[in-house]
This record gives structure tokens, sequence and C-alpha cells, in this order.
């Protein structure tokens, strides 16, 4: 999917008439099948430009276009399936097993055909064999957070929106994530957009990252990154571009560059 | 603060405790509660009802109320009327429910709805449902479709309050994911709204039931011949006083079994608000 960003811009309407502004004229072009970082310091507006790409927020003014498959260009107005959203927070429905919360999403949408097949696939691939009848307040915030990923994934979305996903885990677990991730994208080549506030996070996971400064936040700079992956925190070449990213990222935050 | 970390010492520490530990602690407490109720009922009685000139209410007192109540488990009439105050709560309760739960699901998910009607809920709420009584003789031919009717009214407003106030409570991230999961309104209404609000929907049939068995005795004072209400009513009339606190315990127990009985059910829902 192919995601076309025009002069985007957010406020929000604060107590007593005061206007918030987080995002301003932003403008950018996502290819099909990149993984995008979107990366910024806290309040920088990242979330606001996830949920706007989601579609469960809408712009205050701009336009945001996705492209499937060379069709037609559609304006995004409304939250569609195609483009799966993952939360900072797992937002896993207590009364359902963690089978049944990977179904969700297929089930409302009457997609039924296999779906046990496709649900024992995913809880296999996510290694909760065990935990498959388990409700997920038994369950801890990483193997929660992969369920949720199953069933953003289950549904073979055209784009996979993460917001943060793995900020709330350990560093064990969250690199093991962050390479199941990388795995998955490389097998199905959805486009991905991911938030994150890590810099490492976002050289470890992405090849553009985008860079939100300023108030109200807007893209500051992107970047093209050229490594393999798997990506490794000790190569030389990773060490030399976070170098650069994390210059770019100070002057950024201290929006003091030219 | 030191309040705040006893109450917070004291409550982990009941947490964390075991079933069987939690069943000795409602049961010894309970038993201790239960002892003061009784000792209270024996003082109060002696000084109000062994006064001179007031010896014809010493049936108010436990000894012969309770010898009453054994007598009336031998009753077919006290059972004829448990049945009946039983069904007549339940069917106006299940009305009540019918009714409330679309309407606090509704007035909970749509905002516009939700000022609109609050108003006028508002202030049917605050009015008392014995209130309704000449209204509910009028309106019906039978008494007995009265009582119905006057057990909904006072029941109906803790199920729509509490049902909306479930709907409010309803964590956000779950309405955004299934909307990003490509659910319709009506879907939110089912899968989401609906689960996530079962616990507050049981809240308020505890408190549906908890008022219903209130205006119970006073709605059986209509012209019908069997019910807990009508035997207090019978026994004030006849000056048995022993049987009028015998049924007077007879309400508290059956409506104690009935509280218990939903605490329960709502403790099998426990996984909604754990999350």
């Amino acid at each position: 999917m192919k995601i076309r960003i025009e002069h985007l811009c957010k406020s929000y309407n604060l107590p007593g008439n005061e206007n918030l502004p987080v995002l301003h004229d932003i403008n950018l072009s996502i290819k099909s099948g990149d993984f995008v970082v979107i990366l910024g310091a806290s309040g920088s507006g990242k979330s606001t430009f996830l949920s706007l790409l989601a579609g469960l927020t809408t712009p205050t003014s701009g336009k945001i276009w996705v492209q499937e498959n060379e069709g037609p260009e559609k304006e995004i107005t409304a939250p569609h399936p195609s483009r799966a959203l993952l939360f900072q927070q797992p937002s896993l429905l207590p009364w359902l097993t963690v089978a049944g919360n990977i179904a969700f999403g297929c089930k409302i949408r009457g997609e039924g055909n296999d779906l046990s097949y496709q649900v024992n696939q995913f809880i296999e691939m996510m290694g909760l064999y065990e935990f498959a009848q388990t409700h997920p307040p038994k369950l801890s915030v990483g193997m929660a957070q992969r369920v949720c990923l199953a069933r953003a994934l289950i549904g073979h979305p055209k784009a996979l929106l993460l917001d943060e996903p793995f900020g709330s885990l350990d560093t064990l677990n969250r690199t093991h994530l962050q390479q199941e991730l990388i795995n998955i994208w490389m097998g199905e080549r959805f486009t991905a957009v991911f938030v994150t506030h890590d810099i490492e996070e976002a050289l470890l996971l992405g090849n553009r990252i985008v860079l939100l400064g300023g108030r109200p936040s807007t893209v500051k700079d992107v970047f093209d990154i050229p490594l393999d992956y798997p990506r490794s925190l000790e190569d030389d070449s990773f060490f030399e571009t976070k170098k650069d990213i994390l210059k770019a990222f100070r002057c950024a935050i201290a929006n003091e560059c030219d | 603060m030191q309040i705040v970390r006893h109450l917070q010492k004291h409550t982990k520490s009941y947490e964390k405790s075991g079933p069987e530990k939690k069943l000795v602690h409602s049961l010894f407490y309970g038993l201790v509660g239960m002892t003061f109720f009784l000792i209270i009922w024996v003082v109060v009685g002696y000084f109000v009802f062994r006064r001179p000139g007031y010896e014809q209410f010493s049936g108010f007192m436990p000894l012969p109320a309770v010898n009453a109540l054994f007598g009336l488990l031998f009753e077919k009439e006290f059972w004829v009327s448990v049945v009946a105050s039983l069904r007549r709560i339940g069917v106006g309760i299940l009305i009540a429910f019918l009714f409330g739960l679309p309407t606090g699901l509704l007035i909970g998910f749509y905002w516009k709805l939700r000022m609109i009607t609050n108003t006028p809920f508002q202030f049917i709420r605050m009015i008392s449902p014995l209130s309704w009584m000449p209204i509910a003789l009028l309106l019906f031919n039978e008494f007995e479709s009265a009582i119905y009717f006057l057990i909904t009214m006072a029941t109906v407003w803790p199920i729509i309050m509490n049902t909306s106030f479930g709907v409010s409570r309803v964590n956000p991230h779950w309405i955004k994911m299934a909307l990003n999961q490509g659910a319709t309104n009506r879907q939110l209404i089912l899968h989401i709204v609906l689960p996530a609000s079962i616990p507050y929907i049981l809240t308020s049939l505890r408190l549906a039931l908890g008022v219903a068995w209130i205006v119970l005795v006073p709605v059986e004072f209509l012209g019908i011949s069997s019910g807990l209400g009508y035997i207090i009513n019978d026994a004030r009339d006849t000056l048995e006083y022993d049987r009028l606190m015998a049924v007077v315990l007879a309400i508290g127990i059956v409506g104690f079994l009935l509280d218990a009985t939903i605490r329960q059910i709502r403790q099998l829902f426990r996984w909604t608000w754990v999350s």
C-alpha cells in the first residue's frame, strides 16, 4: 500500500476555546512495502500522526491518500482493516481467550474460512501454543503484545501501523519481538509505519526514518537507511548512521537546525 | 497518609489470602455482625416493648419472632406468598431489564441520546415509585399488573443509569481496536460494549433487587391475597406481631440469599475488570 500525505495539519481544541496545534504541514510519500519509522521526542505528535493514518482521527486540514496494487488513490476518511493498528499498550479483550482475541477481527468481518486453522498458525508463529485458551489477564505484557500482533496480521493488512508497541517491554523481549517483526515484514512485505522515540530501535527496523520535530511538529528530515537486515548494534555502519541521526535528532529537538 | 497505608496493607493482605481463608473470614465477621445485630434488637426491644402498656408488642422481640418464623415454615400460605412475591419481583425486574438494558446501552453509547434523555430521566427517577400507585391503579384493571408496573418503575432507573455508566467506562482502546478491525456500530455494541459492561449490569441488578424488596411490601398492601407484604398487613390487622416480625425476617433472609446469588454470578465475570 502506497501512502501519500499532503499538507497534513492537526490541532486539538482544548477547554476554554484554546487551540493546540500538534502537527503542521506534513508532506510525505511512503512507498508500498517500505518500513518507515517515525522518530520523534515524547509529545511530538507521533501517535496523533499514526491515528490519522489509521483513520481514527480526522485531520484539521490536509489529506492522506492510499493506493493499493496500482488501483485508484483513495482518501482516508475512516478506519479500515487494511491498515491494522498496533497500540502501545496491549488492547486485548479480557473476556476472550488468546485464540478468540486473534480471531476477533476476522469474525466481525465474516472472514470465517479456515479461521481456526489460520488462528492456530499464528498462535504457533508467536510461540503461544500453550496459551491458546488462556485469558489475557494471565499473560505477560510481551505475550499480550504478541497476541495483538497476531490479531493485526491475521487479516493480511496492506499496511501495519505500530504505535511504540514494544515500549513497555524489557530489553530481551523487545529485541526478540523486533526480530520477529522484521522476519514477518520481510516475508509478507506489507507497508509498515512504526512510531518510536528510540533511535536504536528506529535504525534496527526501518529502511526509512522520518524525523519529526518542532512545535507544532513537522518533518525535519528523512533518512534512507541502506543497511542490510538483520541489523546489529555492533556493526560499524550501524554506529556511523546512528551518529548522523542522533545529530539531526538533537537539532530537531532543540529546533536549531537550518 | 498513615490511614491510606493502613487501608492498603489490610486490603492487600485480605486480597492475597486463599478462598478457604476468605470464607472463614466472611463467616466469622458475618457472625460477629449478626451477634451485634441481635444484641441491639434485644436491648432496644427490652426498653421499648417491656414498658408498661406496651406488653402486647412483645411479639417484636427476637424469641417470639424466631418461633413464629419456624411456625411459618410449615404453613402452605407462607410458601405460596414467598413464591408470589418472588414472581412479582422477578417479572417486575425482568420488564425493567428488558427496557433498561438496551436503553442504558444506547444512551451510554450515543452522547446525543444521552443529552436528550438526561433531563427527563433524572426528573422521573426522582419521583418516589410509590407515588405512581394511584396512577397504576387507574391504568391497570388487575392489582397484579399494577404491582408489576410499580416494581418496574422502581427498578428500571438503577438498571439504565448503571448500564450507561458501564458503557462510558469501556476502555477506549478496545473501541479503537474494534473500529480499526472494521467493526460497525452494531458490532461495537454487541462485541465490545455489552460484554465490557457486564459487571456494571450485574451491579445494576443488585441495586434493582434492593429497591424491588423495598417497594414490594407497600405495593403488596394493594388489594391482593398473597405475598409477604400481604402477610405483614394481615398480621398487623390481627395483632399477630410475632408473625409480622417473622415475615420481616423472612424478607431479609430471602433478599440476602438473592443478593448473594447475584454476587456469586458477578464473580464469574471478574475477568472483565481485572484487565
